[in-house]
């Protein structure tokens, strides 16, 4: 899973912090700071994060890329025109 | 009618928002981004933060997309040249590619150290993507005697922070009169600088790096700076600034320049006659364009924010009809020193300041800027949940100084902002609490 935060919009309410310690943590008073590529194993409580963010700071989903286009490069076409 | 295949050049925070938003627009047609960098899009924020001091690799900040994209990825390969009557991208390695719509993308770069033999020592860094993370990383391990960091901007501030943070004595050097004036003015900047100094940074300003000198192995080993002082430094990151990544549309009848790519509010890129080019568009830090809410000079914004939503205005007019135009208030965020600094609006059109709440000198503060008697923009140290009265504030024109009523707003005098060689030689905090009833 990726996440990202809109730290514009984030209020530092720690909701986040609350529901995925392991993933949203504090620094400094009121810095949020998280894990852009958590591990598999705290999909849960990040969805459960995101859910409880008072300002719905927190986008959630998959790799943009497929992992063959990063590996192959430019290899990876397709045909132009 | 909506165009059949989209290309979009870079590959990052705006090229994959604008991907995103343009299949959650039902966008069916062909997606192809470009990118020059080998990686897939990441967050770039947390390089000079979390990164640097150690506490994030950078494999770990890709960026998410919410749906499958069903795109080409053509990634570790730069366009080179734009033909705007064949409508097709020129690739490094001699393609072409056709589009019907085109999204400008290529973002911006860190302006080079400008004395090439002392750019090229090792041990002197700019810091824009993650592979110059990586190098500073390896440096930062090594151990230097002292960090030098050239310029006093935000991405200076937070490279210098994370030096502190791992425990290396630190030298800021700056031209204006305080760390990140150009965007805060220097009242606000002092007030920062000053809390700077408090975490052991040696900052100098009114200042400049007046040479670079390495050892026989080509390795930086001493800066002299105009105040006389030579010091001993074996890493220094160059932070004087950015400019856009335009050079691959030379000749295309864009107007582009290191400033950036000339839009209007609404994406559209604009010839040299001024003239909307239909079908393509620009977004991110690459885009310059006039802020509808503001009566300023077309500016690139180089936020973050500004990126998503210029973004998701080059996907909504690309697929639909009614245009939108790109009206948020500008707003950035930075991180040093324990701190969080938030701004909104744009204060560096800002002739006048006032301190709103808290205090200059310790703990949260808010600041309110103003122009002929409008409130245009306003930072927040420490005390996010602020932001959104101020941001209220800037868009209905309030007038300046606003009244902001807050239990704990000090009675402060309105000051010179402290842009440009016209205001405040050097603001002093002294006089900033004269003001105090
Ligand atoms: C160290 C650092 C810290 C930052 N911190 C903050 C912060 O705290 N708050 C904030 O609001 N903003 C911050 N920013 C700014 C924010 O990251 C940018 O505004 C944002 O990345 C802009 O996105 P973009 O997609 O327009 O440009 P970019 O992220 O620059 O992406 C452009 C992409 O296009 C590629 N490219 C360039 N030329 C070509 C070409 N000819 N062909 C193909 N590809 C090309 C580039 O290599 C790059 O991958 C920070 C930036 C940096 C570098
Ligand atoms: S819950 Fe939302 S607002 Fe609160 S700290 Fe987390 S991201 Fe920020």
């Amino acid at each position: 899973m990726r996440v990202v935060v809109d730290l514009n919009r984030c209020q530092s309410y720690g909701q986040c912090v609350f529901a995925a310690p392991e993933v949203f943590r504090f620094r400094g008073a009121e810095s949020l700071e998280y894990d852009h590529q958590p591990d598999a194993g705290s999909d849960r409580a990040v969805h459960r994060a995101a859910l409880a963010c008072p300002v719905q700071a927190i986008t959630l989903g998959g790799p943009a890329v497929p992992e063959a286009a990063v590996t192959g490069a430019s290899a990876v076409v397709g045909e132009t025109r | 009618m909506t165009p059949r295949r989209i290309v979009i050049t870079g590959a990052s925070l705006a090229g994959l928002r604008t991907a995103d938003s343009l299949r959650a627009n039902g966008f069916t047609g062909e997606l192809v981004l470009i990118g020059d960098e080998p990686h897939e899009p990441y967050d770039r924020p947390p390089l000079s933060k979390a990164v640097l001091a150690g506490r994030s690799g950078t494999d770990r900040l890709a960026l998410p997309s919410t749906r499958d994209l069903d795109a080409r990825w053509l990634l570790g390969v730069a366009a080179t040249g734009l033909d705007l009557d064949a409508r097709a991208v020129r690739l490094a390695d001699g393609r072409d590619v056709g589009f019907d719509g085109l999204v400008i993308a290529t973002g911006s770069r860190s302006r080079p150290w400008p004395v090439p033999e002392e750019a090229a020592l090792r041990g002197v860094h700019l810091l824009r993507g993650r592979d110059d993370a990586d190098r500073i990383r390896a440096g930062l391990a090594a151990g230097p005697r002292r960090v030098l960091v050239i310029g006093g901007g935000f991405t200076g501030s937070e490279v210098a922070s994370s030096c502190r943070d791992l425990g290396l004595p630190v030298t800021v050097v700056l031209r204006g009169g305080a760390p990140m004036a150009g965007a805060l003015g220097e009242v606000v900047g002092a007030a920062i600088g000053a809390r700077q100094r408090a975490h052991g940074i040696d900052l100098r300003t009114r200042t400049t790096v007046t040479a670079l000198h390495g050892d026989a192995e080509g390795r930086l080993r001493r800066a002299w700076l105009s105040d006389g002082d030579e010091l001993d430094v074996d890493l220094a990151v160059v932070a004087l600034g950015s400019v856009g990544n335009t050079e691959w549309l030379a000749g295309s009848g864009l107007v582009a320049d290191p400033r950036g790519v000339e839009c209007d509010a609404a994406g559209r890129a604009l010839d040299v006659d001024g003239a909307v080019v239909p079908d393509v568009y620009v977004a991110g830090d690459v885009a310059r364009w006039r802020h509808p809410h503001f009566d300023a000079e077309p500016q690139a914004l180089q936020h973050w924010g500004n990126a998503v939503e210029q973004a998701e205005v080059a996907a909504h007019n690309l697929t639909h009809r009614h245009r939108r135009t790109a009206a948020a208030l500008p707003a950035f965020w930075s991180d040093q020193f324990g701190l969080n600094i938030k701004s909104a609006g744009l204060p560096q059109l800002a002739d006048q300041v006032v301190l709103t709440q808290g205090s200059f000198e310790q703990g949260p503060f808010a600041a309110a800027y103003g122009r002929g008697g409008v409130t245009v923009g306003a930072v927040a140290v420490d005390s996010p949940r602020v932001m959104d009265g101020y941001a209220a504030l800037i868009t209905e024109r309030a007038p300046f100084p606003p009244a902001v009523n807050a239990t704990d707003s000090p009675a402060t005098a309105v000051l010179g902002a402290g842009f440009g060689s016209t205001e405040l030689s050097g603001p002093d905090l002294t006089a900033v609490h004269g003001g105090q009833s």
